[in-house]
């Protein structure tokens, strides 16, 4: 399976490295997020929810998880065209073991994050002088290589079960915009009202928000930190069950 | 090679749910021995590709059973994929990647080695015409290379038995002819056994020992060409008459005679099958002048598959194909 999972890896990477407008159109919105609504944040950043008063501490981190949000997230696109094209079906028809043609899919969509997590952080450290633990970042990177690979999982079972493009991306959009605005990652939930903070602590995404802004400022063990890792590995435990029975069962 | 028995598959129409069942395919069974080319021929929509879906363990069955080149379909699906080839309709390469690393990476699927892998792909590249395409994506490919990839794609492990759907659907008839001609070297040259479907009748008529007529999720006929038109048995003479009233009372005119073993109407022609088509054509045309019938003109036809499909049916192929172009079922 390992094998499989390698020689999916590869192909998806070389793929993705012909490609590599995607990689850069992916990292697009968070970018203007970065430069055109962070400057925002500088005067009000003595407001309650912000990490050490500091507004790059705290947009930062949340852009890597909007990042995770959308570019893993909207990673089934690949795989419904690939769907559309046979590749799928015949991967199927192959010995190939079924988790290794997500995995290797997955882990694709993982190292690309990776890279645009990397050029997003350096964008803060050089444009607008962000001083982050860096401890707390490579921990930040591998709590988003774990959500990372919750979303493009999740996403890769749901295009093969899409019938086209329209569903895949009004389900993704309607289901990412509420998550991403419940998350506090645009302004810490420390400003909302009671009956949005509460909303928005049913969603996994604001736990991960508030464990990579602890890890950012040099929290590394911090209760948040603690509970981010502890959701998403839950979360890595179902969508992986849930994605490799997809490939499994799935009449492409 | 390949035994299947009382085959089913049933479906629930995609997002109507609680919606009617469809029957895609209703209990196909088939024997197919070593070394045959063997044709499913029947019109889109008639269960060709479900079958072969299931056959080839891209779909599960509903229910019976196959052996498929020495495997059980349902308990052993993994000796199954190591056993045969898959030519799918819809094409097995994406079209950012290039000729050989489709096949090198269908190879390594197939726990080749690489050094292996890559052998087997510039063998198969020379075998199927695709030399000095190795480094093109296979978007850019023409149709006819495009599929001689995706056969290509199919034969990398040396499979005993190959499935192709629809092979040469959409091709131009001199890439079809080509395509035909590697089709029949996978027998004189791999030792391979095929089973293809096919909704042109030239095509089950030119490659196919023999022809399994599938109709409706079933299998109403089976046999070799020749015999499917002995079964029909004798020429077809054609008659085309002025008015759709015209055609009934042309059938009662001429019903009456011995030599007629078959009348099929349909709007305004009339359809006779007749031991001899040229002796029989101008004492019909007789006939029905005497009657005070016009006949518009006539024709007279050896049997073809289609008269087959048209016996065993009731309906033509070439016709049923137009209707299901205009309102597609999938299959």
């Amino acid at each position: 399976m390992l094998r499989d999972t390698w020689l999916v890896f590869q192909r998806g990477l070389r793929l993705q490295l012909r490609e590599p407008v995607w990689v850069i159109i992916g990292i697009v919105q968070p970018v203007l997020y970065l430069v055109l609504f962070g400057p925002l944040l500088e005067r009000i950043a003595a407001a309650p929810g912000f990490v050490e008063g500091d507004a790059w501490l705290t947009f930062t981190p949340a852009m890597v998880v909007l990042l995770t949000m959308f570019g893993a997230g909207f990673a089934g696109f690949a795989t419904l065209a690939e769907k559309r094209e046979g590749v799928i079906e015949n991967m199927r028809v192959t010995p190939a073991s079924r988790a290794a043609l997500l995995f290797g899919r997955v882990l694709t969509n993982v190292v690309a994050l990776m890279v645009q997590a990397a050029i997003l952080v350096l964008l803060a450290v050089v444009a607008f002088g962000m001083r982050p633990s860096w401890a707390g970042v490579a921990l930040t990177f591998l709590l988003v290589a774990l959500l990372g690979t919750v979303l493009s999982a999740l996403s890769h079972a749901l295009a093969l079960v899409a019938p086209g493009e329209d569903t895949l991306a009004s389900v993704l959009n309607g289901v990412s915009l509420p998550l991403l605005l419940l998350s506090g990652a645009l302004l810490p939930m420390a400003l909302a009202p009671t009956w949005l903070r509460t909303l928005s602590r049913l969603n996994p995404f604001a736990y991960v928000v508030d464990a990579a802004r602890d890890l950012f400022a040099g929290d590394l063990a911090s209760g948040d930190v603690v509970v981010g890792f502890a959701i998403t590995l839950v979360l890595v435990v179902v969508a992986t069950v849930v994605g490799t029975r997809t490939f499994q069962r799935v009449a492409a | 090679m390949l035994h299947v028995r009382d085959l089913r598959k049933t479906f629930r129409p995609p997002g109507r749910r609680g919606g009617r069942q469809v029957e895609a395919v209703r209990g196909v069974d088939c024997d197919v021995d070593a070394g045959e080319i063997v044709g499913f021929l029947g019109p889109n929509g008639a269960g060709k590709t479900t079958t072969l879906r299931m056959l080839t363990t891209a779909l599960t069955p509903t229910s019976g059973q196959a052996t498929v080149a020495g495997h059980d379909l349902l308990r052993d699906p993994l000796g199954v994929r190591r056993s045969i080839g898959s030519v799918p309709q819809g094409g097995t390469s994406n079209g950012n990647a290039t000729v050989r690393e489709e096949l090198v990476l269908q190879a390594r699927l197939h726990r080749f080695s690489r050094a292996d892998a890559e052998r087997r792909a510039a063998a198969l590249m020379a075998q199927l015409d695709l030399d000095g395409l190795g480094d093109r994506r296979t978007k850019t490919l023409s149709g006819g290379q495009r599929r001689r990839l995706d056969i290509a794609m199919g034969l990398v492990h040396a499979p005993p038995l190959v499935f192709l759907d629809e092979p040469t659907t959409g091709l131009d008839p001199q890439s079809r002819a080509n395509l035909w001609d590697h089709i029949r070297s996978l027998r004189a040259e791999h030792a391979a056994t095929v089973f293809l479907t096919t909704h042109y009748l030239e095509e089950a008529d030119a490659l196919c020992d023999r022809i399994l007529v599938i109709d409706d999720g079933r299998i109403v006929a089976e046999g070799t060409p020749d015999e499917l038109k002995r079964r029909v048995a004798g020429d077809v003479v054609t008659l085309e008459l002025r008015r759709p009233e015209d055609v009934e009372r042309a059938r009662a005119a001429v019903g009456s005679d011995p030599q007629i073993r078959d009348v099929l109407t349909e709007r305004t022609t009339l359809r006779l099958t007749v031991e001899h088509g040229e002796r029989s054509v101008l004492p019909l045309v007789r006939q029905l002048d005497g009657a005070g019938l016009d006949v518009l003109g006539f024709s007279v036809s050896r049997p073809t598959l289609d008269d087959v499909f048209l016996a065993v049916t009731g309906r033509s192929l070439r016709e049923s194909d137009v209707v299901d172009e205009r309102t597609p079922v999938s299959a």
